[in-house]
């Protein structure tokens, strides 16, 4: 599916956002939920961010680029990004690509991402 | 646009043009939906998804689009899926330096086109000043 108009949903609970990313992303859209996050962690002083992304189909350089972009920048606003639920096929054509993510962290599902996020929590505390 | 010859054997599966980033999007959609009629595993999908998704890029932000034509057919012995990507733009001064990792000479991160080619089985590029760049890539099973 392809989405023009419409802005993928930002969810907070307790401490984090919670975006699920459920649609191909086309350039524009990627960038926008870039700003649409460090936005929503200015406004809610949220700590982390978990972004699903099992259900993309397909990680090229760009997206990459842009949830690399997002985790620096989220740091600098002292909040973490955990990636989640990254399908394996996706995970192979990353590293083939030479793609390489730095300060991105992994989680493989939600809850393992919301756990890592509130140790990181409880350690700082 | 430097035209790269088609087998005569191949197949014409769909014919698109990249003007808009929709259309990268919808253009790597019809290729996944055809690498997955052809019976490929999902990882190859997403491997050939991948690097046409580089290309139609590169197409769109250096030459302002171009011409993409999905085609099957036998490729080196092989019943491949060949996807061509020709463009009207500036087209590549050093083709050397535009495959070595790590290049970018706008906004990339210099992984579209090693990167492209390092995920499919072929991997045909030619480019001349002021006239344009034609990439040809090929994915069997």
């Amino acid at each position: 599916m392809i989405t023009n108009e419409r802005r993928i949903p930002i969810i907070k609970i307790r401490d984090f956002l919670i975006v699920s990313i459920q649609v191909d992303m086309h350039d524009r859209l990627a960038l926008q939920l870039q700003t649409q996050i460090l936005e929503e962690i200015a406004r809610t002083h949220a700590r982390g961010v978990l972004i699903d992304i099992s259900t993309l189909e397909m990680v090229d350089s760009f997206i990459g680029r842009v949830l690399s972009g997002m985790a620096s920048m989220a740091a600098i606003m002292d909040a973490a990004v955990v990636i989640v639920g990254m399908q394996p096929a996706v995970a192979i054509t990353l590293v083939e690509l030479g793609l390489e993510m730095p300060g991105v962290e992994t989680a493989l599902n939600m809850e393992l991402g919301m756990e890592m996020l509130e140790k990181r929590l409880e350690s700082e505390r | 646009m430097i035209e790269l010859v088609s087998d005569p054997g191949w197949e014409l599966l769909e014919e698109l043009n990249i003007e808009t980033e929709f259309d990268i999007v919808k253009a790597r959609q019809s290729v996944r939906q055809y690498a997955k009629d052809a019976g490929m595993g999902i990882v190859d999908q997403t491997r050939i998804t991948t690097a046409v998704s580089e290309l139609f890029r590169n197409m769109y932000m250096y030459a302002g689009g171009g011409v993409v034509r999905i085609q099957k057919g036998m490729y080196e012995g092989h019943p491949a899926l060949v996807i061509t990507c020709m463009d009207n733009g500036p087209g590549i001064d050093d083709i050397t330096l535009a495959m070595q990792d790590g290049y970018t000479s706008g906004q990339g991160m210099g992984y579209g086109l090693p990167g492209a080619k390092r995920l499919v089985d072929d991997f045909v590029l030619q480019s001349e000043p002021g006239q344009g760049t034609s990439v040809r890539v090929a994915k069997w099973k």
